[in-house]
C-alpha cells in the first residue's frame, strides 16, 4: 500500500489491543452449564446462565489454574487476593444486567508478550490480565433479534496491551504470538472463526515526533489475523486523511465491514459509558497462595520463546526457529528428534529436514504434526544414515518418502534396496579411472579450462554407481584424476 | 371449622405425625380449610397450592403406616415468602414484573423443607421484592394485623408473621435484609429469627442486597424456630457466601438457663423515641432474666447512629444492581408495543415496578456511579466494619445484646406519611444485617390496646443458640402464652 507508507513517514500509529480469550474449561466460569461450540440455541443454559431471579453465581477454579498459566507465562505480577466485580450494562444478550468481570483489581498485571518481528524481538507490555464471563450472541432476523445464551457465561480473560505498537503487523504479531501461546498452555483452542480468540483494537495516530496522543478510535468485529491488519491498515489511513484534512479524529467505535473493506461508526464514545463498577457480594474474594502458584509454574511446558532463543541457540536460522515455535507439536517433535540424534550439527540438519520433507509430505497428505506417520526416532535414523555416511543426502530423500509412506525402518529399506553409499576410495578411484577414460574428449576440454564439465564427470561417476557414490570423495579423487 | 391443630407448634405436629395421633392429610385440611375462611380478611396468602399439600400429605401418610423413616419436620404445613422460589408454583416476589412466572427449581431453603417433611401450603404476600416495613408495597394485596386488621403486620414479612399469628400455617419462612423477619415478627407476636449471614443458603432467595439478605424462621414458639433453623441451615456450594461450618442441634441449647448470662444494653438504642409500652414491656423482660440470674450490663455501640444511613446506601446500590435483570424477556412480564430496545426497558421496568422499588433502585444507581462510589457505597462498607467492630468490642462483655425490636407497635395503614418515616421504622433492626450477625425477636407482652410487642435479641457470630436459648427463658417468663388474635379460633 504505497499510499499507507507515505502517511507513515510523517504519521505514527499507535496501536493497542483488548483480546478476549476463551478459556478451554469443561464448564462455564460461574455455572455447571458445558461449554460447546455449535450446540443448538439456549441449550447450554441454567438458571445461573438465565439470570433467573434466586440465582447465584459459583465460580470454576479451572478458570483460575488457565488465567494463571497464562500470568505467570507473561511474567506478570500476580495478585495474592483479588475482588470479581459486578460491571452493568443493559442488552438482551447479558442476562443479568451486570457482566461479571474485574476492575480495580485484575488478577494480573504489567507482563509482557515478546514478539518475533523479522530480524528481531519487540516487546509489547500487557497492562493486564484479568478474569470476566462472556456475554451471549445476539443475530438479527429481519425485525427481530434472537438471543443465544449458549456462550453467555463461558470463562474468559481479558489481556490488555499498553498502547505500544505502531503498525497493522505488529499488531497482527501480537495477535499471533498471543493465539500461539494459549494454545501452547492448553488454556484455549484460540479459534478466531470460533470466536474463541476476539480482538478490539484502539487506534490513533499523532505526527512523527510528538509526544500527546492522538484521539482513538476503537475497532470492533475484528476476526482474523488478516482483518486486523486490513482494519487497522484502512483506520490509520482513515484518521490520517481526516487529519491532513483539517477535520478532527471523533473518539467512537467502529465495526469492522471485512466484505466491504471498510469500517463503519457504530456508536459515539464521547461519553464513556458508566459501568458502576462495584465488587461483586456473591463471590468471595480469589486468594491465590504458594502453594498455588507452585502447582502452576511446576506444570508450565517450556514456553514458545525460551524454546526459539534455545533453537536460535542450537545454531538454527531465525526463520526456522520461528516455524518450528508455531505449534507446540512442532517443537517437541524437534526436541525428540534431537534427543535421538544429538550432535552439534544436528539442529540444523533436522529443522531442515523437518521443514522441508516431513511438512512437505504431511501437506500433501493434508495431515497436521500430531498425525505424522513418521514419528521423530525414525526421522533422526534417516539422518543418522546420511550423517554417518552409510547413505547419500539424495538417497536419504528417498529413504524418507519410503520409510514415510510404508512406515519401515530405514535401514531395513536401505538393505532392501542396496544403496549404501560408496565410500571406499579405492573402489571409487577405479571407477573415477573409467570414467575419466572412456571420456578423454570431455577430460581434454576441461584441462584447457571448460569448468562446467566437472559436473559431467559427476554424474558419470553417479550414474556408474547407481547413485551411490558419495559425493565428497567422488569429487575429491575427480578432482585429482583431472588434475584440477 | 375449627380443630385442635391450627394453634399447634411445629414441634408438636411432627410428634403428632410421627406417632400416628394425627394424620398430614388432617393437618392440611385443617390448615387449607382455615385459609379459606380466615384469609379472606387478612390476605396473607398469594398462592395457595391445595393439590400438592395434599399430595405432599398423602405421601407422609403412607410413609408413616410403610414404617418408612420420616423427617424432623414430616407433616408440618408451612407457609414460604414469595421472595423463596419454589419450583413449579407462581413466585411473585411481590411485583408485577414477574407476574405468571413459574420457577423450573427450588430455593435451598425449599428443598430442604421438602427433605425434611415439610409440606408447602402456599406463598404468602410480601413487600414488593422485600423492600419495606409494612407489606404495603406489595404490587398485588394488602396484609392485615391479624391482632388489629386496621394496622399493618410489618414487612418486608407481613404475609409470614401474619400466616404464623392468625394459624395458617405452623411456621412460615420469611427474608430480612433490614428487619424484614424481626419487625414483622414483632407486629405479629411471633418469634422471629435472622441467622447469622451465610448459615442459610441464599440459593433461589429473589435478591434484593447480596450482603444482607438472610432467610430464617417465624414461628410461634422459640423452640420451633431452634426446629425449623436446623432443618434449613448448613452449606450449600451454589452459595459461596454460605459458610462450610457444622449445623448444631439447636433444640440443645433450650436448657432453660440463663445463670450468668451477660446481657449487654447499649444505651444508643434506649435513648431515642421509644414508645412508653414497649420501654414498660421491655423493663418487665429484663427483670425476668435477671431474676432467673442474668447479669444487665450497660454498653455501647457508638456508630450505631450511622447504621440507617449506611444501610439506605448498601441496600438500594446493590438491589439496583440485582434488579438489572428485570425486563421481561426471560422471565416474568414484558410490556407490549416497544418501538424499540430502549422502549421496551423502560415500558417493562416502569409498568413492572412499583414506585418504592423504582425509588431504591435510583438510589442505588446513583450512588454507585462513578466518582460517588468512593463517597457512597465504599464509605457504607467502612461504616459496616465500624459497626462491626462494636460489636465485637461489646461481645468481650456481654454474651448477647438487647434491644426493643422495634420503636412502636404495630402502625395503622398509611400511617407513614413519607418513605423516610417508613425507613425510620427499621432503625433497631438494621445494625445487625450489617454486622451480619444473627438476631432474634421474641414476643415479650402485649399493649394496652391488645398490640404485641417483640423484644430482639443480637449474637455473636455462629451464636444462634445463645440467642435461642435466651428467647425461649423469656418467652416462657413473659411471652404471649396461649394469647391469640382478636379472640378468633
Amino acid at each position: 500500500m504505497t499510499a499507507l507508507s507515505d502517511l507513515l513517514e510523517h504519521w505514527e500509529p499507535v496501536i493497542g489491543l483488548e483480546v478476549h480469550v476463551q478459556l478451554a474449561t469443561q464448564s462455564k466460569a460461574f455455572s455447571p452449564s458445558a461449554v460447546k461450540f455449535g450446540a443448538p440455541a439456549n441449550s447450554l443454559t441454567d438458571p445461573v446462565v438465565l439470570g433467573m431471579p434466586g440465582s447465584l453465581p459459583s465460580f470454576n477454579r479451572q478458570a483460575l489454574v488457565h488465567a494463571l498459566r497464562l500470568g505467570v507465562a507473561t511474567e506478570s505480577k500476580i495478585r495474592a487476593r483479588c475482588r470479581f466485580a459486578r460491571k452493568h450494562y443493559f442488552y438482551p444478550d447479558l442476562p443479568k444486567g451486570y457482566q461479571i468481570s474485574q476492575y480495580d483489581e485484575p488478577l494480573c498485571e504489567d507482563g509482557h508478550l515478546d514478539l518475533i518481528l523479522a530480524g528481531e524481538v519487540r516487546r509489547v507490555r500487557l497492562q493486564r490480565i484479568h478474569l470476566e464471563e462472556d456475554a451471549g450472541k445476539n443475530t438479527h432476523v429481519g425485525a427481530l433479534s434472537h438471543v443465544d445464551l449458549n456462550r453467555a457465561g463461558v470463562a474468559l480473560v481479558e489481556v490488555v496491551s499498553a498502547p505500544e505498537m505502531h503498525s497493522a503487523d505488529e499488531a497482527a504479531e501480537f495477535m499471533r504470538a498471543l493465539h500461539r501461546l494459549v494454545r501452547w498452555l492448553e488454556i484455549s483452542e484460540a479459534d478466531m472463526e470460533k470466536g474463541q480468540l476476539r480482538c478490539d483494537a484502539n487506534v490513533s495516530v499523532r505526527r512523527r515526533g510528538e509526544d500527546r496522543l492522538g484521539t482513538r478510535t476503537e475497532l470492533k468485529n475484528i476476526n482474523s489475523f488478516r482483518f486486523v491488519q486490513n482494519a487497522i491498515e484502512h483506520e490509520i489511513v482513515r484518521q490520517v486523511r481526516l487529519l491532513d484534512d483539517g477535520q478532527r479524529i471523533i473518539q467512537e467505535t467502529r465495526l469492522w465491514d471485512s466484505e466491504r473493506g471498510t469500517s463503519e461508526s457504530m456508536r459515539s464514545k464521547e461519553t464513556a459509558e458508566d459501568y458502576r463498577y462495584f465488587p461483586d457480594p456473591d463471590l468471595p474474594p480469589l486468594v491465590v497462595d504458594a502453594e498455588l502458584m507452585g502447582t502452576i509454574l511446576r506444570s508450565l511446558p517450556e514456553l514458545p520463546n525460551q524454546r526459539f532463543d534455545r533453537y536460535v541457540k542450537l545454531g538454527l536460522a531465525a526463520d526456522d526457529a520461528r516455524t518450528l515455535i508455531s505449534e507446540r507439536a512442532l517443537a517437541e517433535y524437534f526436541d525428540a528428534a534431537m534427543k535421538a540424534h544429538p550432535g552439534e550439527q544436528s539442529g540444523r540438519m533436522i529443522a531442515n529436514w523437518l521443514l522441508t520433507e516431513l511438512l512437505g509430505a504431511l501437506n500433501a497428505d493434508g495431515k497436521t504434526i500430531e498425525e505424522t506417520p513418521m514419528p521423530a526416532e525414525r526421522l533422526s535414523e534417516v539422518l543418522r544414515l546420511v550423517e554417518d555416511g552409510t547413505i547419500s543426502g539424495k538417497i536419504g530423500k528417498e529413504i524418507f518418502e519410503e520409510s514415510y509412506r510404508t512406515g519401515d525402518a530405514p535401514s531395513a529399506i536401505v538393505e532392501r534396496r542396496g544403496v549404501q553409499q560408496i565410500s571406499d576410495e579405492a573402489a571409487l578411484w577405479e571407477i573415477v579411472e573409467q570414467v575419466v577414460s572412456a571420456n578423454s574428449r570431455q577430460a581434454e576440454a576441461y584441462a584447457s579450462g571448460k569448468d562446467g564439465l566437472f559436473g559431467f564427470f559427476v554424474g558419470q561417476v553417479m550414474k556408474a554407481t547407481g547413485g551411490r557414490a558419495n559425493p565428497v570423495i567422488t569429487s575429491d579423487l575427480l578432482h585429482k584424476r583431472l588434475g584440477r | 371449622m375449627s380443630g385442635p391443630t391450627e394453634w399447634m407448634s411445629v414441634t408438636e405436629t411432627a410428634e403428632k405425625v410421627a406417632s400416628g395421633e394425627l394424620t398430614a392429610a388432617r393437618i392440611v385440611d385443617n390448615y387449607l380449610a382455615r385459609i379459606t375462611n380466615v384469609d379472606r380478611e387478612i390476605g396473607a396468602y398469594l398462592a395457595v397450592d391445595g393439590d400438592q399439600a395434599r399430595k405432599a400429605a398423602a405421601e407422609i401418610d403412607r410413609k408413616r403406616t410403610a414404617k418408612e423413616p420420616l423427617g424432623p419436620l414430616a407433616g408440618v404445613p408451612v407457609a414460604l415468602k414469595d421472595t423463596l422460589v419454589t419450583k413449579g408454583l407462581a413466585t411473585t416476589a411481590g411485583s408485577k414484573i414477574l407476574e405468571g412466572w413459574i420457577p423450573p427449581y427450588d430455593a435451598a431453603v425449599v428443598e430442604r423443607l421438602r427433605a425434611a417433611g415439610a409440606i408447602v401450603l402456599g406463598k404468602v404476600n410480601c413487600d414488593e421484592f422485600a423492600m419495606g416495613s409494612s407489606t404495603e408495597r406489595s404490587a398485588y394485596k394488602k396484609t392485615k394485623n391479624p391482632w388489629d386488621t386496621s394496622r399493618v403486620p410489618g414487612g418486608s414479612s407481613g404475609g409470614s408473621s401474619a400466616a404464623v399469628a392468625a394459624g395458617l400455617c405452623a411456621a412460615s419462612l420469611g427474608t430480612d435484609t433490614g428487619g424484614s423477619i424481626r419487625q414483622p415478627a414483632a407486629f405479629c407476636g411471633c418469634v422471629g429469627l435472622k441467622p447469622t449471614y451465610g448459615r442459610v443458603s441464599r440459593w433461589g432467595v429473589v435478591a434484593f442486597a447480596s450482603s444482607l439478605d438472610q432467610v430464617g424462621p417465624l414461628t410461634r414458639t422459640v423452640r420451633d424456630a431452634a426446629v425449623v433453623l436446623e432443618a434449613i441451615a448448613g452449606l450449600d456450594p451454589r452459595d459461596s457466601t454460605s459458610l462450610d461450618v457444622p449445623v448444631p442441634k439447636y433444640t440443645d441449647a433450650l436448657t432453660g438457663d440463663v445463670k450468668g448470662l451477660r446481657v449487654g444494653l447499649p444505651h444508643e438504642y434506649f435513648d431515642g423515641t421509644i414508645d412508653d409500652e414497649i420501654r414498660a414491656a421491655i423493663e418487665r423482660t429484663k427483670a425476668a432474666l435477671v431474676e432467673r440470674g442474668a447479669v444487665m450490663v450497660d454498653i455501647s455501640l457508638p456508630n450505631t447512629s450511622h447504621a440507617l444511613p449506611a444501610y439506605y446506601i448498601v441496600a438500594p446500590a446493590e438491589a439496583s444492581s440485582n434488579l438489572a435483570r428485570y425486563d421481561g424477556i426471560r422471565f416474568g412480564k414484558a410490556a407490549s408495543g416497544a418501538k424499540n430496545l430502549l422502549d421496551l426497558y423502560v415500558r417493562s421496568r416502569g409498568a413492572g415496578f412499583g414506585p418504592e422499588v423504582k425509588r431504591r433502585i435510583m438510589l442505588g444507581t446513583y450512588a454507585l456511579r462513578s466518582g460517588y462510589y468512593d463517597a457512597y457505597y465504599k464509605k457504607a462498607q467502612q461504616i459496616r466494619t465500624l459497626i462491626k467492630r462494636d460489636f465485637d468490642t461489646a461481645f468481650q462483655h456481654v454474651d448477647v445484646v438487647l434491644t426493643p425490636t422495634t420503636p412502636t407497635a404495630a402502625f395503622r395503614f398509611g400511617a407513614k406519611a413519607t418513605p423516610l418515616d417508613m425507613y425510620l421504622a427499621d432503625v433497631f433492626t438494621l445494625a445487625c444485617n450489617l454486622a451480619g450477625l444473627p438476631g432474634i425477636s421474641v414476643p415479650c407482652g402485649l399493649t394496652v390496646d391488645g398490640l404485641p410487642v417483640g423484644v430482639q435479641l443480637m449474637g455473636r457470630t455462629l451464636d444462634e443458640a445463645t440467642l435461642l436459648r435466651t428467647a425461649d427463658v423469656i418467652e416462657k417468663a413473659v411471652g404471649l402464652g396461649n394469647r391469640r388474635p382478636g379472640g378468633r379460633s
